[in-house]
């Protein structure tokens, strides 16, 4: 089976590709990216030759713009444990709606993928009924509970690239030290969500006026960058390699933008709810502008937006949190935190393109080809020989957010009634073709 | 007129409305003051008391002023019902509703409930107390108590003492006072004096002495005991000290200035007895002020259109 895509605008960071172009997809792998590719005239049976061949799909790109597959290197499939908000049947074809073809699924499951059996079973269910490539992310400590560390090693032979106890800090100073150390036999990254617990304690939102005029509790921006230097200044003490999970305030991006000035081995994501709305989204007690960190200032946003800009933040993730409705239609302090991002991560980073904040080129490096680097992966590319991982992309397109549409079992977003521009209309992904 | 059908907090009400509440009021009080204290004005309608937070004042005086106007109460007390079982609070206060709910008072330790239930109800929902929130009734009393004491609120010096951070009674106050034209002088340690409330026209004293000077009103917030403990002052005992209210330091306010208290008092902690019980207290006057404010809130709220 081939597949003949036609006259797109192909923007390839990993290549360098800005240009309009064919690409030649055979048996699931790029075979070939080229100016123009003859139509395909295979020697037929008889020796004819001439026209199409009919195993040949043509796809007419033009005016389309065609890229790797995403890489979200930060969401939640809660499989196992938590089957009513998410599985990895529904998370992974909302990713492919989303236009991502790889996905990193966080620990914090039940139980918490933090032995190589429950890694084993992510794999294994991914393989059965997931629609796109799934990378399972194994916790940093047994339980994570932040006491013991996990068995790093043999995760990372079953298929983990990356440990994170994600949801949850590492409190102890010293098992973080440890986790960045012993993690550098096996050459993965540790993942840090970074607040300190003792500062944000139970906060449920930014702390500011608007906390204390909603009488909600508030987590203060030091929270997060407290624990970012911490973990900063423990990779500078263990060479171990760090990335900081979805970076939300001023504060976070300054301390991260200088140790990597000082050469510190340390990368950073933020997600599209960072950089596109701010605290007030939470005005009314909205459940679905409840997130960890939480939503933070104008001010914040714009600092963000910098970091991007200037490479001090490498990737847009979506830390993906699908919830259960009725887990979000209750009390603000206790529903659970989280926003469903995949089926709007693409639209809304796309905006900064439109705001001249990032090139197209910058974006699709920041969500396809840095998490692939990040994670040592053959991703995020179109190279040939690689996976035949493709969107197409009308960057024209547009359409209002209906959270009701959701593929994902989490209709859980603040975006809900916004109109975007730009989405995916195809994905292809090992050469399997999807279309909306 | 008010505008919607529910009673969330100052925040969300007009100046207007904050006085029409307050001239209705005055009428509910002279009612108060008769031999037969009722009125038939809510005849045939149900209020529903859910309380998920442990209230005596707040919910008695909720109920006088139902019956008052002649409803049909029911108190729907937290610990014997269904929510022990696990029910959410919305298939709660959605089976209160169904039982034939048109007024729903509620309490409780979570801010933004009242908001939830108001979305999702028809019944006019009154916040009686929501977590850190708001508690808009009792401000509505307590500018109901200044204005007959002193006969405005504009101009006045009004000072605010103890725990502004998690007393829903003074962000209520606070919006409701300043609404009025009062200038609202907040007292207490840093550690309970947020201090990005300054961004909301008040003035922040952390010395009494100094904040007490010249007011012409005096409201004293209830310490909770389970405050100390966790960093915000050391003890009881130290707070009581710097941020009590005793003789001498009332002495530094106007000659006339009134004092009050939202209750339960610690007595001896932040107000000592003398002047809790002595002539510039209006506090028993607040309970009783209380009924017809929120006889005034219930009546208004039965007359807005849907």
């Amino acid at each position: 089976m081939r597949i003949h895509i036609q006259n797109g605008r192909i923007i390839d960071p990993s290549q360098g590709l800005n240009t309009i172009g064919d690409i030649l997809i055979e048996d699931g792998k790029i075979k070939e990216v080229r100016e123009t590719i003859p139509p395909h005239t295979p020697l037929g049976k008889r020796g004819r030759r001439g026209g199409n061949s009919p195993d040949t799909r043509i796809i007419d790109a033009r005016d389309m713009i065609v890229i790797p597959g995403l890489v979200d290197m930060h969401v939640h499939l809660r499989e196992p444990g938590f089957e009513h908000k998410e599985t990895i049947k529904t998370g992974t074809m909302a990713a492919v709606k989303g236009g991502f073809t790889t996905v990193c699924c966080m620990p914090n499951t039940f139980p918490v993928n933090d032995n190589a059996s429950v890694t084993e079973f992510i794999k294994r269910k991914a393989s059965q009924e997931g629609y796109c490539t799934v990378l399972p992310i194994g916790a940093i400590t047994k339980g994570q509970k932040g006491e013991e560390l996990a068995e790093i090693g043999t995760m990372r032979k079953e298929g983990c690239v990356a440990f994170s106890d994600d949801g949850q800090p590492v409190m102890n100073s010293l098992i973080m030290r440890r986790a960045l150390e012993y993690s550098k036999a096996f050459n993965v990254p540790v993942i840090s969500h970074s607040e300190d617990l003792s500062l944000s304690e139970g906060g449920v939102m930014n702390e500011g006026l608007l906390s204390v005029t909603l009488g909600l509790r508030g987590s203060p921006a030091e929270a997060e960058q407290i624990m970012i230097f911490r973990d900063i200044v423990l990779a500078e003490l263990t060479g171990g390699k760090l990335h900081i999970a979805h970076v939300s305030t001023k504060g976070s991006v300054d301390v991260i933008r200088n140790a990597k000035k000082r050469g510190v081995h340390v990368t950073a994501e933020t997600c599209p709810h960072y950089f596109s709305i701010t605290e007030d989204a939470v005005k009314g007690y909205d459940t679905n502008a409840k997130v960890n960190p939480p939503l933070r200032t104008a001010q914040d946003v714009e600092a963000i937006k910098d970091g991007l800009r200037d490479g001090t933040i490498d990737v847009i993730a979506t830390d993906h949190a699908p919830h259960h409705r009725d887990e979000k239609l209750r009390e603000f302090d206790t529903a659970p935190s989280g926003i469903s991002g995949l089926e709007t991560a693409f639209s809304l980073s796309m905006r900064l393109v439109g705001s001249h904040i990032l090139t197209f080129s910058q974006l699709i490096e920041k969500m396809a080809l840095n998490p692939a680097r990040i994670l040592q992966i053959d991703k995020g590319t179109l190279g040939v020989g690689s996976d035949a991982d493709v969107v197409i992309i009308d960057e024209k397109k547009e359409y209002t957010v209906e959270s009701h549409k959701f593929i994902s079992k989490g209709k859980n977003t603040p975006f809900n009634g916004w109109g975007l521009r730009g989405m995916p209309v195809i994905t292809i992904y090992k050469g399997k073709v999807y279309e909306w | 007129m008010l505008n919607n059908k529910d009673l969330l907090g100052i925040k969300e009400l007009s100046v207007q409305e904050i006085n029409l509440i307050l001239d209705t009021a005055a009428g509910f009080k002279d009612v108060l003051g008769r031999d037969i204290k009722k009125v038939p004005a809510l005849r045939g309608k149900t209020t529903v008391n859910l309380f998920f937070e442990p209230s005596t004042r707040t919910r008695t005086s909720f109920e006088l002023a139902a019956k008052r106007l002649s409803t049909d109460v029911i108190n729907f007390s937290v610990p014997t019902s269904s929510v022990v079982k696990g029910e959410s609070l919305i298939d709660t206060a959605l089976t209160v509703q169904a039982l034939g709910a048109d007024f729903i008072i509620i309490r409780h330790a979570s801010s933004g409930v009242p908001h939830l239930l108001a979305k999702n109800l028809n019944a006019s929902v009154i916040n009686a107390g929501d977590g850190t929130n708001e508690h808009p009734t009792q401000a509505l009393l307590d500018a109901f108590t200044i204005q007959e004491k002193k006969r405005k609120i504009a101009g006045l010096e009004i000072a605010i003492v103890g725990d502004i951070m998690h007393s829903r009674v003074a962000k209520s106050n606070i919006y409701c006072l300043t609404a009025l034209g009062a200038r609202v002088r907040l007292i207490g340690p840093p550690t309970l004096i947020p201090e990005n409330l300054k961004a909301m026209g008040v003035s922040v004293f952390h010395n009494m002495e100094d904040g007490v000077k010249g007011v012409d009103v005096l409201i004293m917030l209830r310490i909770q005991m389970e405050r100390q403990g966790k960093g915000f002052f050391p003890s009881t005992d130290e707070y009581s000290k710097n941020w009590g209210l005793t003789p001498e330091r009332l002495c530094l306010a106007k000659e006339d200035v009134i004092v009050m208290h939202p209750g339960p008092m610690n007595r001896g902690i932040e107000i000592v007895s003398e002047i809790a019980d002595g002539p510039k207290s209006v506090i028993l006057e607040q309970v009783t002020n209380g009924i017809a404010v929120r006889m005034s809130v219930m009546y208004l709220l039965s007359g807005v259109k849907r």
